[in-house]
């Protein structure tokens, strides 16, 4: 079972900062082990961010993309207490799927 | 080219199918497999998109850290769809793809791995038009292979 997810979903104003990591080990594809054999590509390649299910940003992710992705997000519409979920899946075809509440970001 | 509308299927359908069992659409193969940035850009429908001073690209001008070189992308262009990010000079440029749904500021930040010095591309589409920008970023050590 890969690691879950960090999620931190913060409203400040009417948007909602949505910053995220994903550990992974995002291997390239490109490395070579000590024996001069290339190691396989494998890495996160769809991850999808839902506010209520409804998907908001949808992430198609290279071998170029740092081990434990972190991003950040914006967006407009979200209130305190809704469900913000994250989800990814490899290309091994394992997958992850998290969620958390929207805080309020003036009370922090 | 039928890549549009391909892409535009697969990410209203995704929303219809991410409920239990969660069914997850394909990426745009042709594009990440395209060791060639002339490929990546074709592959992306944005061979001749234009320069844009609308794209906000932070990056650092030399990375101290290949493996994960901090990338800031804020696009001002009206009604942008999506975001997609490149590195000319790896083995495979197109890093990511970002596809923002409306009410989503169109600004991602992540982390990439980079092969060797090169420039780092950003193209947007909006309204059925691509831009790019690109800034060149300074590599001292190489990324353990990108």
């Amino acid at each position: 079972m890969p690691e879950p997810i960090k999620i931190r979903a913060t409203l400040v104003g009417d948007i909602v900062d949505v910053r995220l990591m994903a550990p992974h080990i995002m291997e390239s594809g490109q490395r070579r082990d000590a024996n001069n054999r290339i190691i396989p590509a494998h890495h996160i390649e769809r991850l999808i961010i839902t506010h209520n299910g409804k998907v908001m940003v949808d992430a198609e992710l290279g071998g170029a993309v740092a081990k434990n992705p972190v991003m950040g997000f914006k967006f407009r519409g979200a209130k305190v207490g809704d469900k913000i979920a994250v989800s990814w899946v490899d290309t091994s075809g394992e997958k992850r799927s998290d969620e958390v509440s929207v805080s309020d970001g003036a009370r922090n | 080219m039928n890549l549009l509308r391909r892409q535009f299927i697969q990410v209203t359908s995704l929303s219809a199918l991410l409920g239990p069992g969660l069914a997850w659409a394909k990426t745009n193969r042709p594009a990440f497999d395209a060791v060639t940035l002339q490929e990546a850009l074709r592959g992306l429908d944005a061979a001749g998109a234009s320069e844009s001073r609308d794209i906000v690209l932070k990056v650092p001008d030399v990375a101290d850290n290949a493996a994960a070189v901090p990338v800031d992308i804020t696009s001002n262009i009206p009604n942008t769809e999506s975001i997609s990010v490149l590195v000319d000079k790896n083995p495979h440029p197109l890093a990511a793809r970002f596809n923002f749904a409306p009410g989503v500021v169109p600004q991602v930040h992540l982390r990439l791995k980079m092969a060797q010095s090169s420039p780092v591309r950003v193209v947007v589409k909006a309204g059925g038009k691509t831009w790019q920008l690109s800034r060149e970023v300074k590599v001292t050590l190489g990324g353990c292979g990108a």
